[in-house]
């Protein structure tokens, strides 16, 4: 095999491109995810059935839909009658959307598990519906869900270079095209270690924090 | 049906009309007619699964009757006036009423995310609109009342069983309710804790005019708060009487045999 630090030299500026996109994407991306599956979460719970079934319909369909094809969609259908969106920003929109069906169940379970006798302190309290879910419920149910989010945070991350195929060039969609058009192939290598370098911290950080909140509680 | 509003020492200050309660097949009260006066301390016994806990319950809207209505301080609980028509209590209404309701539970629920002052605080300040100062002075004067003044700054995972069932009771009395209802508020802990939650209920029963409707199984301390007990079996009242009377002289041999087996 042949390894020019030439080529990977003349990749670098293509390569910070992509890890640009990267960053954004998964930032971005994880912030939808994390905010929206909580919509989800909670309008399940909703007192109303013309809440609960389009939401749960909504993220059932999603949930068994392959990501690469709700990127086509978002990218090539929704502009025909809806906004057109630039590549990344669907990009972003597309994985943010297809994890907050992930987070919603993470979501879910972590509100589920918070005792019901929180819930009946609440109503004994006469609590407002929003200030038992802000003050009470939620900031129980998500210290136990970190750990658990911050896994769909590194597979979004590792789900990510799926963007390039509606033209965001992240990270392997610069060194795809840069080899592409290069004939050479150190390009992936230095992506496939990008990806090392910002995943492996990211669950170790993860892992740590998961310690951390199962002793204080 | 009298609506005597007034919260003259002997007014009825809850009232249950024919209540209804069923799970699934079981039913748990049976059309049950049941009051208690203002500044009373009430006593429930009876076996467990009588409908004690249920009553309790009821009161503070956890649970919807089948049939039947409730009242406190001469209003509707349970249901409410629309357009001339009685029915059920709306969201709004419900909680109208039941801020005249507070209730420390078997198992405290306090709040585990909030410090023992901000626990006692957090309802004066969202439901009653109290401003912060107010509601921390409140806290303050109850928690010094329960005997924790030294733990305020506390999360309830640092304190014992028997301490935070004491901020249960101060964060129930922070509502400045009428009634006060005690759900086996002792049963959860250990046996050297149960005096000090004890005692302090006992002086809140001698000391203050609050209303108590109060499940047990502690028949001393029974004996020491109540003004009336009454003695449950499958959801109805077998007897009802003062204290002295339930626990020297009882009448049924429901009763008797369940005092035989408690005491």
């Amino acid at each position: 095999m042949n390894w020019s630090w030439d080529v990977v030299s003349d990749f670098m500026p293509l390569f910070w491109d992509g890890v640009l996109v990267t960053l954004q994407a998964l930032a971005l991306g994880t912030l939808i995810a994390f905010s929206l599956g909580l919509v989800w979460a909670i309008a399940q719970r909703s007192r109303f059935a013309f809440v609960r079934w389009p939401v749960s319909a909504i993220t059932e369909f999603i949930r068994n839909t392959p990501l690469l094809v709700q990127l086509f969609f978002l990218y090539f259908v929704v502009p025909e009658w809806g906004p057109s969106m630039s590549a990344l920003t669907t990009g972003i929109v597309g994985l943010g959307l297809h994890y907050s069906t992930y987070t919603a169940e993470v979501y879910r379970s972590g509100i589920g598990g918070v005792p019901v006798g929180q819930w009946e302190a609440a109503t004994a309290l006469s609590l407002p519906r929003v200030r038992t879910w802000t003050a009470v419920i939620l900031p129980q149910a998500i210290r136990r869900v970190v750990p658990a989010l911050g896994n769909y945070v590194i597979a979004m991350l590792k789900d990510s270079p799926m963007i390039a195929v509606i033209g965001a060039l992240e990270m392997l969609g610069e060194a795809r095209s840069f080899s592409n058009a290069t004939f050479t192939s150190e390009a992936y290598t230095i992506v496939g270690i990008a990806f090392l370098v910002i995943a492996y911290p990211a669950s170790l950080l993860i892992r740590a924090l998961e310690r951390r909140l199962a002793l204080t509680s | 049906m009298t609506n005597d509003t007034s919260r003259a020492n002997g007014a009825e200050l809850v009232r249950f009309d024919k209540v209804t309660k069923r799970f699934g097949e079981v039913t748990v009260l049976d059309e049950l007619d049941f009051s208690v006066a203002t500044n009373k301390h009430v006593t429930l016994i009876g076996p467990s699964g009588s409908g004690k806990t249920t009553i309790l319950r009821l009161l503070m809207t956890l649970l919807k009757p089948d049939e039947g209505t409730i009242t406190v301080d001469g209003e509707l609980l349970t249901h409410e006036q629309k357009n001339g028509k009685l029915v059920r209590a709306g969201e709004r209404h419900t909680r109208e009423v039941r801020k005249k309701i507070g209730m420390v539970f078997q198992q405290f629920n306090l709040f585990p995310n909030m410090k023992v002052q901000r626990n006692v605080m957090e309802a004066p300040v969202h439901v009653l609109g109290l401003d912060k100062d107010e509601a921390a002075q409140r806290a303050k004067d109850l928690i010094e009342l329960v005997g924790l003044t030294e733990h305020l700054d506390k999360y309830p995972s640092q304190l014992s069983g028997g301490q935070q069932q004491r901020v249960a009771i101060a964060r129930a009395l922070a509502m400045r309710p009428q009634v006060l209802l005690l759900d086996e508020v002792t049963s959860a802990l250990d046996p050297e804790l149960v005096a000090g939650v004890l005692d302090v209920l006992s002086d809140i029963a001698h000391s203050t005019d609050i209303t108590m409707i109060c499940v047990t199984h502690e028949m001393s301390f029974a004996r020491d708060i109540s003004d009336r007990v009454l003695m449950f079996d499958k959801g109805k009242i077998v007897e009802s009487g003062s204290p002295e009377k339930i626990f020297s002289d009882p009448e049924h041999d429901r009763t008797r045999e369940f005092l035989s087996t408690v005491l």
